[in-house]
């Protein structure tokens, strides 16, 4: 099929029986879910009235395919929306019908139709030894597969901490050569979406946000979009305040733990994890990790896997008991901890420099400073 | 003259599988090969690491079957080190793992597996109103079932192909004549796949609400990390439990009003199938959902043992710690042993990769040599089969009445023997009987958590054995289950309080294996012998006994080792 044969999302929901109302309605809510403010709704409206479905091809590499499991849990939009009426998933191992060689045909068709405009979602990442013999697709290596797909891309989407940062086949000692795409693919726009897997909500703002705008979200210097990954969880933890105060889980199902106070002392990741657990949560908005009183384990940031062990806390920081008053400990605390994760805070700085200087135009995407 | 069929991608499923299957004159399956495509290395990865981290790292083997290999890695360092969790930890941890059954199961139904028997395409000939008619008939307790409904839905559809953007509908197989659903039963069941997708990201709340999150819930050793305060609001309280008893309700409408009833309706479409795929014969099951502990097998809720050759009138005893009965061969995969060794225990055993297959691209593999990363794992020399069918079966054959119950009672509406049990399709309602028991299971063990608070008991963690420095120096452990897709093991060797040694043998090596050293097929290939193709190019057949297994390749194929090093004291499968 042509592009100019292509139907545009307003055009789709028309032909789904959705009234101008209606339409309407989901532009507010797609605004809502990319937190937009009601003056950016018409502008959603008109990208949804004149763009067509994007193609979509999603590929499968080293993975364990949480990604695609988080994706589907999306509370807004659903992913019957996406799948019907935002984008053209054109492929998709895990969802798709067809198997074999049809789906590998699909593959060149809209490399060969839509070229330069189809988006890559790259799940997982490719295996770097032994001639990519680790990965194989329709007998084809993975990195094969995925340099060829990308070659005419719009842009790519690397889902989860796989993708972006290569996760946890990429952990010592790296047995298969594992690397994330941003390390293979060059010359293109390259949005990483980390976590492990990226919560739902931010997978499918990060797709509403580009077909919206036709743009790249805002990114961080490690490619990340701003608006998901600019906090630390611990900035926004719920329980920060008995971090402040000293009041700590110091066993499991200790008292603290029954009162849900701070798991640092449990080897809490929050202080170095920037992600957006602690403000969007997870599954519809029900909770996350801190919530049922487990320590997060830093899933999003890059090769957290040699973090560890997770259950040591960040840093050797001495604790003031909890005799102190709390704004004493509170502020004795802020600085101890900042020295513990002073080079996050370097990072943060440097990103704060980087943004000054770069526009998304540019080629933040493309920033792989992390090696 | 054979024809040759490749698979590859098979889709639908996790990771990465091809299928080639060789068929004789007449089109049907004479000899199949199955190869996993795929290879990561997660025990090598573990080496030398904390026993208490292994569950994060062990749970992302693989996402779809999130929170079974953090259960089984807990249990293996529990096991190694001696700790008993509290009551409330074992029946939270069965609430999740039966959670993950309901779940797992209807999103394999619907969104893995439906297609290969349900033709989107003819749907768009159905009359709604009698669509409307069937499906009060099928799910006389399912609200959405009006002519309005379904009219809206075949719009959608339709819009949906005139639109001629098929996104993962488009080149797939509609109007082969394996399909055999009139155009109402396909409509029915393209709203109930709708539906599902919207139920599954309800029902796993259960996971965030005591694991934090999903996919990738979190887990402890020696209990659940989400500590139990009635009196609070920053831990497990009434609204919490409340929430998680609502979804459950949830969970057992749709399993009871319609993924069941659907899945009647649809068998009941396809009898041919239950004659093509039964396969080995052998079904394995450790058994699960404890009632008194992991080490007490009596009182699980799927019973542990063996079936031979299809014969229920005996169920023989299997030993995780017997180092003569699970044992892997490599004779068809890509790695090697040493010292000429042919089969190994999971707690001796070596992985040394070897990938001998050809470069890629490549055509077609040689099942006549190496052509899997995935192991053969065989229990005392035998090719087994794991999963549903196995553990009704082991239930069904040791007399467990409310097991036997839902299998007669199925049997009893399609009018079939329980022979017609070892096929395609008797996998695939094995599937869905389960998910019935999971779910009825689900409510039961709510109510065991509810009378164990009331009784006074809110300890969620034992914490005896938390310091590392209280560990024997040397210990070895096992930590079994029956996930979604079978029997999975998990061992592990501690020394000096870190992972000398970490293996996992998953359902899907079992199902997904290649030959062994004396040609046996695994469950995958032997079970697609036989069946007739009506047209070799589009492969359906193929696709339905292979997605009724529910293949998971990322499991099957997680293993690796360092390369270069001796593989003497790092034992990796």
């Amino acid at each position: 099929m042509e592009p100019s044969d292509q139907f545009t999302t307003y055009q789709v929901l028309q032909r789904h029986g959705v009234d101008r109302r209606d339409f309407l309605k989901f532009c507010t809510q797609s605004a809502a879910a990319l937190g937009l403010s009601a003056a950016f709704v018409p502008k959603v409206v008109a990208a949804m009235e004149t763009k067509p479905r994007i193609p979509v091809l999603w590929l499968h590499g080293l993975e364990c395919t949480c990604c695609s499991e988080s994706f589907i849990r999306s509370s807004h939009p659903i992913a019957q929306d996406i799948l019907l009426n935002m984008v053209s998933l054109d492929y998709d191992d895990t969802l798709q019908a067809a198997a074999g060689f049809q789906v590998e045909e699909i593959r060149h068709k809209i490399m060969k139709d839509y070229k330069g405009q189809y988006l890559l979602a790259v799940e997982g990442n490719a295996p770097t030894k032994d001639g990519g013999v680790y990965c194989t697709v329709g007998g084809e290596s993975f990195l094969k597969v995925l340099q060829e797909t990308a070659a005419d891309a719009k842009a790519i989407v690397a889902w989860g901490s796989c993708a972006s940062n290569g996760c946890i086949q990429a952990a010592r000692p790296n047995p298969t050569g594992a690397m994330p795409v941003r390390k293979l693919i060059t010359g293109k726009p390259i949005i990483n979406v980390p976590g492990c897997p990226p919560i739902a909500e931010v997978m499918t703002g990060v797709l509403t946000y580009i077909l919206t705008f036709d743009a790249l979200p805002e990114l961080d210097r490690q490619g990340r979009p701003k608006m998901f990954y600019g906090q630390r969880l611990h900035d926004k933890c719920y329980r920060r305040a008995f971090f402040d105060s000293g009041q700590f889980v110091e066993a499991w199902d200790d008292e603290g733990a029954r009162k849900g106070w701070c798991l640092y002392k449990m080897g809490c990741r929050g202080p170095t994890t920037f992600n957006s657990c602690s403000t969007f949560k997870w599954n519809c908005g029900q909770g996350w990790p801190v919530n049922s009183g487990n320590p997060c384990i830093g899933c999003a940031e890059d090769n957290f896997w040699d973090n560890g062990p997770f259950y040591q806390r960040l840093s050797n920081v001495v604790v003031p008991g909890i005799d102190s008053t709390p704004d004493q400990i509170g502020k004795t605390l802020t600085v101890i901890a900042g020295v513990g994760v002073g080079a996050h805070l370097i990072t943060m700085a440097a990103r704060k420099q980087a943004s000054k200087l770069k526009t998304p135009e540019d080629g933040a995407g493309q920033a792989g400073e992390k090696e | 003259m054979s024809t040759r069929v490749v698979v590859d991608p098979v889709t639908r499923i996790e990771g990465h599988l091809r299928v080639e299957a060789i068929l004789d004159d007449h089109n049907v399956i004479g000899d199949a090969i199955s190869s996993g495509t795929m290879w990561r290395g997660i025990e090598v990865i573990l080496q030398g690491r904390d026993p208490r981290d292994a569950w994060a790292f062990c749970e992302r083997i693989c996402g779809v079957c999130t929170t079974v290999h953090a259960l089984a890695s807990v249990r293996a360092v529990e096991n190694a080190v001696g700790i008993t969790i509290p009551k409330n930890a074992e029946i939270i941890r069965n609430i999740m793992a039966l959670t993950q059954y309901v779940q797992d199961h209807v999103i394999h139904f619907y969104h893995l597996h439906a297609l290969d028997w349900v033709d989107i395409v003819s749907a768009l000939k159905a009359d709604p109103a009698a669509t409307a008619g069937l499906a009060q008939k099928v799910s006389p307790s399912w609200p959405t079932s009006s002519p309005g409904y379904f009219s809206d839905i075949k719009n959608t559809i339709k819009k949906f192909v005139d639109s001629g953007q098929l996104g993962i509908f488009q080149n797939a197989y509609w109007g082969h004549p394996a399909y055999k659903l009139p155009p109402e039963a396909n409509l029915m069941a393209v709203a109930h796949y709708l539906e599902a997708l919207k139920w599954q990201k309800e029902v796993i709340k259960i996971h965030t609400i005591f694991g934090g999150k999903n996919p990738h819930p979190h887990y402890l050793v020696g209990g659940v990390a989400c500590a139990i305060n009635m009196q609070g609001d920053n831990a497990i309280n009434m609204e919490r439990l409340e929430y998680v008893r609502d979804l459950i309700k949830g969970a057992q409408q749709i399993v009871e009003g319609l993924y069941v009833p659907d899945l009647m309706a649809i068998a009941s479409f396809y009898p041919e199938w239950t004659t093509y795929g039964g396969g080995i014969g052998n079904y394995m099951a450790y058994g699960d959902i404890p009632q008194n502990g992991i080490n007490d097998p009596s009182h699980f809720r799927f019973p542990r043992g063996i079936i031979l050759n299809k014969n229920l009138s005996e169920v023989l005893p299997v030993d995780l710690a017997d180092a003569n009965q699970i044992q892997e061969q490599v004779d068809h995969s890509w790695y090697k042993y040493p010292n000429g060794k042919k089969a190994l225990h999971p707690w001796e055993g070596v992985t040394d990769p070897d990938y001998t297959g050809p470069q890629p691209p490549y055509a077609q593999l040689d099942e006549k040599a190496t052509y899997s990363f995935v192991k053969a794992p065989r229990w005392k020399g035998h090719a087994m089969e794991v999963g549903p069918l196995a553990r009704l079966l082991v239930g069904f054959a040791s007399g467990r009445t409310d097991i036997k119950d839902v299998v007669v009672d199925a049997l009893g509406k399609l009018k079939l023997t329980p022979a017609a049990l070892f096929s395609t399709l008797g996998r695939t309602a094995a599937r869905g009987l389960e998910t019935k028991l999971a779910a009825g299971w689900l409510l039961e063990e709510y109510d065991r958590l509810i009378a164990n608070l009331k009784a006074g008991d809110t300890v969620t963690a034992d914490t005896k054995f938390w310091d590392p420095k209280t560990w024997p120096a040397d210990c070895k452990g096992f930590g079994p289950e029956e996930a979604p897709r079978g029997a999975l093991g998990h061992w592990i060797h501690i020394k000096d309080e870190k992972i000398a040694n970490y293996q996992i043998v998953v359902p899907s090596t079992w199902n997904a294996s290649p030959k062994d050293g004396q040609g046996q097929r695994g469950a995958y290939e032997a079970a697609l012998i036989g069946t007739p193709m009506a047209d070799p190019k589009r492969p359906v057949e193929i696709l339905r006994t292979i997605h009724s297994f529910d293949p998971c390749l990322a499991c099957a194929t997680h293993v690796t080792s360092p390369d270069g090093e001796t593989l003497a004291e790092v034992v990796v499968r």
